[in-house]
């Protein structure tokens, strides 16, 4: 079985934890150059405010203080998703980040009743230890375990976990009960061309003959059928997706604790994460950075540290991608380990077509842009003629400060000594 | 680019160890080994001490001075776990009324409260209050000018 842990509302709650007073009022946390709404409490979904909705629009309700709306603290949302992945991997040792706030947890060799209780301890252990309430869904497959952790979440019979077994009467009702772009990788254009076959649930499309599928649409959706049939054939980073978040990482060769070592995978990984995600129009707002020593070898010193990086502004450009994953690569890095494993995961994705221009946007900005935007186009295009690697960015040096605009950021609760939270006696 | 300072997420692994002094203790003069020379050369983390559960633990600022007969003063650093569960005797970071307030756990009767370590504050009843508690305090770190 595997199990899919998703935090609610995950950077409100990141915030909740260290500011009791946000409890139970609409947030908002907002991207720091762009100035738009990138997460919302439950209570600010219930108000109507949209993803992606400008801070001015809101301005007036800041200011009568109906709701808080808080700049991003990405450092903070680092350090929170990786105590997260911690909690699980005291019960699992197959704990596979999916994104800064999902996670995959392999459950494997329970009988039912133990995967039940397992589920509710991780439910519990992580809600209690980070602070942070989180969904459970358990499943035979991704694409299940998906659609139980939607349940769990939106279902209040279930309390935050739900498992479910791949046949079965409540398996089917839940199917029946869920429409069709609320799976795992089925995206509006193909949820229109399925209801042109009569498809509209995911009981519906669990009934279609694969192989029809396959023929009609693609192999990723057949996959898709397999997977809701109980079957498990996606994998984590499987190329056909759509995505929203872009993870490229890969094993070593061989142990390494070189720094020039490690700053060139890390590299490579940074520029082949630029590359996809200029092939699927969009642009990242974040960056995370992560490496991994062999846990399998009690022997050595283990140390699997991660960090997140915000991008000055939203981009698909290898350049300030690269300098992110360089300068997140230093933060982490420690002299006397042997890193098995590193990779970067480009998140918080925006539409690249319906990107909000910063306020502080000019003409000549303007210009640059349309520039940037040539060389990457060339760069790819070399890159896929002549083969990977042919024209490569090396790792930028430290210089030009970027000037940020968070003037609502909480304090760094969790990762700066002179931000701690306070406690009265 | 340098986007304010990074700091290290999680002090997970010994980022300053300490070389552990030579073991030269034997047990008795009988010559047998000491179970302490299974140590020699092992190095001490202060972080393997003080944080047991690094995912649960969390440092906190204090303020006031409410605390100080149990050795807790302005300005001292917590070191604050949230995977235990709080029982009476603990000394506790909890919310109260939206506040964060640190206090130790007491049943005074067989009532629960929230007590001072200084005798110009009384005990507060908890009863009456909209209170939960955060985490519970591990050790205070109280650094000396110097």
């Amino acid at each position: 079985m595997i199990g899919l842990v998703d935090c609610n509302n995950f950077y409100v709650s990141c915030e909740r934890v260290f500011q009791p007073r946000l409890e139970g009022v609409p947030v908002g946390v907002m991207s720091n150059n762009d100035g738009c709404v990138i997460a919302r409490s439950n209570e600010l979904k219930a108000l109507g405010v949209e993803m992606g909705t400008p801070a001015f629009e809101l301005q007036q309700w800041v200011n009568q203080g109906r709701i808080h709306l808080l700049s991003s603290n990405y450092e903070l949302y680092g350090d929170m998703s990786a105590r997260v992945r911690e909690v699980l991997e005291e019960f699992s040792a197959g704990v596979e980040p999916y994104s800064i706030d999902e996670m995959f947890v392999l459950f494997d060799g329970f009988d039912a009743a133990t995967t039940r209780q397992l589920a509710r301890t991780l439910y519990r252990n992580v809600r209690q230890f980070t602070g942070i309430p989180v969904c459970v869904g358990v499943a035979p497959t991704r694409t299940l375990a998906k659609l139980a952790n939607r349940a769990a979440k939106k279902l209040p019979e279930y309390g935050g976990t739900c498992v479910i077994p791949a046949d079965g009467a409540e398996t089917r009702r839940l199917l029946e009960r869920t429409a069709l772009g609320d799976v795992w990788g089925v995206g509006r254009r193909l949820v229109e061309r399925l209801a042109l076959q009569g498809i509209e649930t995911a009981w519906d499309l669990r009934q279609a003959d694969p192989k029809a599928i396959r023929r009609r649409f693609s192999v990723t959706l057949e996959r898709t059928v397999r997977e809701l049939q109980g079957m498990p054939c996606i994998e984590l980073n499987d190329a056909d997706r759509p995505r929203d978040r872009i993870m490229t990482s890969r094993s070593f060769g061989r142990h390494t604790g070189d720094l020039g070592e490690l700053q060139e995978a890390i590299r490579q990984h940074a520029q082949r994460g630029a590359e996809k995600l200029r092939r699927q129009d969009s642009l990242a707002r974040a960056i995370l950075v992560f490496l991994k020593t062999n846990c399998h070898r009690s022997d050595l010193p283990q140390y699997s540290p991660s960090v997140v990086v915000e991008l000055p502004e939203p981009t698909d450009d290898s350049r300030p991608i690269l300098a992110a994953a360089h300068q997140g690569l230093e933060a982490i890095y420690r002299r006397g380990y042997q890193f098995m494993k590193g990779g970067v995961m480009l998140f918080d994705l925006v539409d690249a077509n319906r990107q909000q221009l910063s306020l502080l946007d000019t003409p000549e900005r303007a210009a640059q842009r349309d520039r940037d935007h040539q060389l990457m186009a060339a760069l790819d295009e070399l890159n896929q003629k002549m083969g990977h690697g042919t024209v490569r960015l090396g790792m930028p040096s430290q210089n030009a400060a970027w000037h940020l605009r968070c003037a609502h950021r909480t304090p760094r609760w969790t990762t700066n000594w002179l931000e701690l939270p306070k406690g009265a006696t | 680019m340098r986007v304010p300072e990074i700091y290290h997420p999680h002090p997970a692994p010994p980022y300053r160890a300490l070389p552990h002094p030579l073991a030269t203790i034997r047990a008795g003069i009988s010559g047998f080994p000491s179970p302490a020379e299974d140590y020699v050369g092992r190095t001490l983390d202060l972080n393997e001490r003080l944080v047991k559960r690094p995912s649960a633990t969390f440092f906190m600022t204090v303020t006031g001075d409410s605390m100080v007969d149990f050795g807790i003063q302005d300005g001292d650093t917590l070191v604050v776990d949230r995977s235990i569960d709080a029982r009476p005797g603990h000394i506790v970071v909890a919310l109260v009324d939206g506040e964060v307030i640190v206090k130790r756990y007491e049943m005074i009767g067989k009532r629960p409260y929230l007590c001072s370590g200084n005798s110009r504050y009384t005990p507060i009843p908890v009863a009456d209050l909209d209170c939960q508690v955060w985490g519970v305090v591990r050790s205070v770190i109280h650094e000396y000018p110097v």
